[in-house]
């Protein structure tokens, strides 16, 4: 089987760098994007098997993004975690709303963060 | 549900290695930050830029607390609770504020400075003052007074402000502690809960809990409590599962807890209120049951988020369609050591030498015979000349980088004077090398802050001369030549020749009515001239002046000063564009080769004995021009050995920090452009010179210090 790939969309550099390694050394193939057109530019017509994406972006946030997304036939049923720094209601309704799969709060370590893929990616 | 065994390999992960992109990405962030802020009309805010600011302290936030930089995080989370509210209109944006603000971007550079020395935690700075006066603006208490530092606010502020449970008094957190609320459910006996509660008083250190529905479950037989503690969740729910089953448990973020209380019944799935979520925990959780999960997935989800629908059933066909091409980031610029920039420069310095010995080699060979070999070598010379430009222009950096941290300073300058001054950045784009940027930004911070104290005068001066009272200061770079010019020029109260001159004779320094103005206007630089009738905190006691002349001077550049009184005064900066290749003459003394920098390089004039005219004991001088230079012999400076005296030889003119004296050299050989070489790195400094450099012949030469050559001709 061909190795699962995920979408990593944040605008930070750091945590992008962290994020891609972390799964790049568990296997996942990485594509990385700094915000939200930026992914829509470098998935083109490709598919991904996860999107993990930030939600707080200059240019298209993660939650226009995930809209964006969900209305295309080929990520209908994609999973989609919004790493975010805030766990209120208020975003985890609106990331419900935009069709998000998920949420995971920040700082997470990559420990918690392969642990989370590993629920929403089963082997 | 089965908890994720734990994964060994994401704890080997040493976060460390992304420190380095973290404190870039924070200073590029503190930077932008800092532009917006001063950039901030605080009458009419615009949206926009409010975003953009909350972005850069959410996006330093993030890192800090990822990579562990607590204060760092703290600090950044406040500024940001701020923010938001400001961006949401909640709060209006006061000056004080983007005072504020300012102060915290410049504790934060400090911070994060003392983390990337590598500061131990124990001398981890005090920010509490200000994390606490931050969050008084934020709370609306327009005041804002400095509040005492033992306030407990920071550590409350810390956690996201636990509004949810107004019945009982905020909770007090220790270091590693969290609040966590609980909620247990549905429970046929609610009391079942209760043996939970009591687990906290069975086993010390495990946390404190609290009821906070007052002992009674809802109607969903639900029970709620809070819970401070330092145990992880994992641990947590193994022990709650001897009481409850796992299921039953939920542990979830503070801020949570007020929605669900206030949700309808779990009679209507179709409502988007936040119901409690498939899975839910304190740092993640899903909309929607997982397939791992043993419930149906299709009642958990909302109707009004019909592309959030189905589970997601990965496994099934979609891995089956490689992703093609998934690299990388594709970027337009990369980040590179400087070091590496560095090794590539002095590579391509060695090939410039080894080009130039080719060179010479050449010449001695038939173009005939060897027209291959000569046009080989035409062809290297011009490619090495173009790799060197293209080389040298990865260490250019805009002038942009010295301008951006002028518009906040004076911005505090003019608050501490009680002037209006405004500043204006002409050529930001103009290119200098990076070792000379960071070496002429104290300088320029120096000229400026000079103009903004010493220049504008206060506005009712100003107005009382007919001028607005908003003065200007204006920053200017522009290349000229191989040279760049930075002028700093201020619409204030220019120089008086007269006060200078009498100034300068109060401190004894050899003036004369005949100097011209350049000359006067230059005795500001002369050591512990002031011209300030009182001295200021600002720009001190004067001293200051002289250091920025030498440590101009020191860089190979030159500066002079223009002013008319009561118009204002200019000071212009002149620089080589970088100090790794200069363009140079080579002269000759007996057997020995020096390089003069063309850019002093006046003219060369021939010699004879007769123009020479002795002064004092031991002094020279000669006429060039109507005009008596002194004169200096390299032969005799150098003690170079001389097999035979000779008669007349050649004198070039150089000219230095306004002065020009004339140097007797034997030969002319050529203008050519020479690497630098240091020779304090690779010796020990020798006075009158300011490097080495190797010719084409493999020769070392001395590059002159006309500096300092001027100065001690002169004095």
């Amino acid at each position: 089987m061909a190795m699962r790939s995920i979408l990593a969309v944040d605008d930070s550099a750091s945590m992008r760098q962290m994020v891609s390694f972390t799964l790049r050394s568990s296997g996942y193939d990485v594509i990385e994007a700094v915000d939200g057109q930026d992914a829509l530019d470098k998935l083109g017509d490709k598919q991904v098997d996860l999107v993990l994406t930030d939600q707080n972006m200059p240019r298209m946030d993660g939650l226009t993004l995930i809209k964006q997304l969900r209305v295309q036939e080929r990520f209908k049923r994609t999973p989609i975690l919004v790493l975010t720094t805030e766990s209120s209601d208020e975003m985890k309704q609106a990331g419900r709303a935009a069709g998000a799969t998920g949420w995971m709060v920040k700082p997470f370590d990559p420990a918690r963060l392969l642990e989370v893929i590993g629920k929403v990616l089963p082997q | 549900m089965s908890e994720t065994q734990s994964q060994d390999n994401g704890g080997a992960f040493d976060l460390s290695q992304f420190h380095g992109v973290f404190f870039e990405e924070a200073g590029e962030n503190l930077a932008n930050m800092e532009t917006l802020l001063l950039e901030l009309d605080v009458d009419s805010a615009d949206d926009e830029a409010l975003n953009a600011i909350f972005r850069c302290a959410h996006s330093i936030k993030g890192g800090a607390a990822t990579f562990g930089f607590q204060d760092v995080a703290d600090l950044t989370h406040v500024m940001e609770t701020l923010l938001d509210k400001l961006r949401r209109h909640e709060l209006t944006a006061t000056i004080g504020m983007v005072d504020t603000l300012l102060e915290s971007g410049d504790v934060l550079r400090h911070l994060l400075s003392r983390h990337q020395a590598g500061a131990a935690e124990h001398e981890a700075l005090d920010c509490s003052e200000l994390v606490a006066r931050i969050g008084a603006l934020a709370h609306g208490s327009a005041a804002a007074a400095p509040v005492p530092p033992s306030a407990p606010a920071p550590a409350a502020a810390v956690v996201a402000a636990p509004v949810a449970v107004p019945a009982l008094p905020e909770p007090v957190l220790a270091e590693g502690e969290r609040l966590i609320e609980l909620a247990i459910g549905p429970l046929e006996r609610p009391d079942t809960a209760d043996h939970l509660a009591e687990l906290f008083t069975e086993i010390p250190g495990l946390g404190r809990i609290e009821a906070t529905d007052g002992g009674q479950a809802d109607a969903e037989g639900m029970r709620r409590f809070r819970v401070i503690t330092s145990t992880p969740d994992s641990d947590l729910l193994d022990l709650f599962s001897f009481h409850v089953d796992r299921e039953q448990v939920r542990l979830g973020a503070p801020a949570a807890a007020a929605a669900p209380a206030a949700s309808p019944a779990p009679a209507a799935p179709a409502a988007p209120a936040p119901k409690a979520a498939a899975v839910e925990n304190a740092d993640y959780g899903f909309f929607v049951d997982l397939p791992s999960e043993a419930a149906p997935a299709a009642s958990a989800t909302a109707a009004t988020a019909p592309a959030a629908a189905p589970a997601p059933k990965p496994a099934a066909k979609a891995g089956d369609r490689p992703a093609t091409g998934a690299t990388a980031l594709e970027s337009t610029s990369i980040r590179v050591p400087i070091e590496k920039v560095d090794q590539l420069i002095n590579l391509v310095g060695e090939l410039v030498i080894t080009q130039a010995m080719l060179a010479q080699t050449g010449q001695a060979l038939d173009p005939v015979v060897h027209q291959g070999m000569a046009t080989g070598l035409t062809d290297l010379e011009r490619n090495t000349r173009m790799l060197q430009e293209a080389v040298m222009a990865i260490r250019m950096i805009p002038m942009a980088v010295v301008f951006n941290r002028f518009p906040r300073m004076l911005r505090d300058l003019a608050g501490k004077l009680g002037k209006q001054v405004e500043l204006q950045t002409i050529g930001e784009d103009t290119e200098l090398d990076k070792g000379l940027i960071e070496k002429i930004t104290d300088p320029l911070t120096h000229l400026v802050r000079n103009a903004a104290d010493h220049g504008i005068e206060m506005p009712e001066v100003r107005i009382a001369a007919g001028k607005p009272a908003l003065g200007t200061v204006t920053l200017a770079a522009a290349h000229q030549g191989g040279s760049i010019v930075i002028e700093v020029r201020d619409d204030g109260r220019g120089l008086n020749r007269d006060k200078l001159l009498k100034k300068a004779i109060e401190r004894g320094l050899p003036v004369s009515d005949q100097m011209t103005d350049q000359e006067v206007y230059g005795l500001i630089f002369e050591p512990g001239f002031s011209t300030a009738a009182e001295v200021t905190d600002v720009s001190g006691r004067g001293v200051g002046m002289d250091v920025v002349k030498r440590n101009i001077a020191s860089l190979g550049g030159s500066v002079e000063i223009d002013s008319t009184e009561g118009r204002g005064m200019r000071v212009s900066v002149r620089l080589p564009l970088t100090l790794a290749i200069m363009d140079g003459m080579s002269v000759g003394v007996a057997e020995e080769t020096y390089i003069v920098p063309l850019a002093s390089v006046v003219e060369s004039i021939h010699l004879s004995a007769g123009d020479i005219k002795s002064v004092g004991g031991t002094g020279r001088v000669v006429e060039v021009r109507n005009e008596y230079l002194p004169l200096l012999a390299l032969d005799e400076l150098f003690a170079v050995p001389r097999k035979e005296p000779v008669s007349g030889g050649i004198m070039i003119v150089v000219e230095a920090e306004g002065g020009r004296i004339a140097l007797i050299v034997d030969e002319l050989i050529g203008q050519h452009q020479v690497v630098v070489k240091n020779l304090e790195a690779n010796y020990r400094k020798v006075p009158g010179v300011s490097g080495a450099t190797i010719l084409g012949d493999g020769q070392v030469a001395l590059i002159l210090d006309v500096s300092w050559l001027v100065r001690r001709a002169r004095h």
